[in-house]
């Protein structure tokens, strides 16, 4: 089991701020993951198609090759707009 | 290492406190620079009514930790005072403050610059602006990223 964070404008196009998930116990990807949420349902494919989204590994920044395994925590939002 | 402050809260800060606890009797000081946001009452040709900052708990401090570890290891300074408002705020409202002291203004200079461009760029924040014809979620601008970039070599 994962647990998915997400914010801004992802958060509001989903109408949830955090969802768990099971995923393999190895060799899962972040890739793997985003083709699973795109794949779900039209709301999902829509919101999760932006490219411009980031992805973040236990607070750690990641790329679609970084590798998640159960009991991690995922972060997925737009780019950020601080400062 | 610096002495180092990170704070990301909903209530106002005083920059003269701020300014203070950066000369805190530490007499080899002879720079401090120190940058401080507010919220803009305009963006692009539209008027901005306040804004709403999200961010991601936990993540954020990580970050900002990590940006200013990354700028005590490239700029020898003495204190480092980061703080950044999230929630409802107005025009006018201070938003972020980055603070630097170091025994040279060129170091302080550069350090605080270097902070704020990258905070900007990687701190995991989000703007929503309110106007007379809603609210909307800010994006990410472009010369941001060339500013942050410029440290990058």
């Amino acid at each position: 089991m994962i647990k998915i964070v997400y914010f801004s404008r992802l958060r509001e196009q989903l109408g949830i701020d955090q969802e768990q998930l099971e995923i393999p116990a190895s060799g899962y990807k972040v890739a793997d993951l985003q083709n699973l949420l795109i794949e779900r349902n039209a709301a999902c494919q829509k919101a999760f198609s932006n490219h411009a989204l980031l992805v973040a590994v236990n607070h750690q920044m990641a790329d679609v090759n970084t590798l998640i395994k159960p009991g991690d925590e995922v972060g997925i939002f737009p780019p950020v707009t601080g400062g | 290492m610096a002495n180092v402050h990170i704070a990301v809260q909903t209530q106002d800060f005083n920059l003269a406190n701020e300014i203070k606890e950066l000369k805190a009797d530490v007499p080899e000081v002879g720079a401090l620079v120190t940058f401080t946001g507010l919220v803009r009452d305009f963006h692009l040709d539209m008027k901005v009514s306040g804004l709403f900052l999200e961010h991601y708990p936990g993540m954020t401090e990580k970050v900002l930790a990590e940006t200013v570890a990354v700028a005590s290891q490239r700029w020898p300074l003495i204190s480092v005072r980061l703080v950044h408002r999230v929630g409802e705020l107005e025009p006018g409202d201070q938003i972020v403050f980055v603070g630097v002291s170091s025994a040279h203004r060129g170091d302080a200079f550069a350090a605080c610059e270097y902070l704020i461009d990258t905070l900007k760029t990687s701190a995991p924040f989000w703007k929503k602006e309110r106007s007379k014809s809603g609210s909307r979620w800010v994006d990410a601008k472009l010369s941001d990223n060339n500013r942050a970039k410029r440290w990058k070599n």
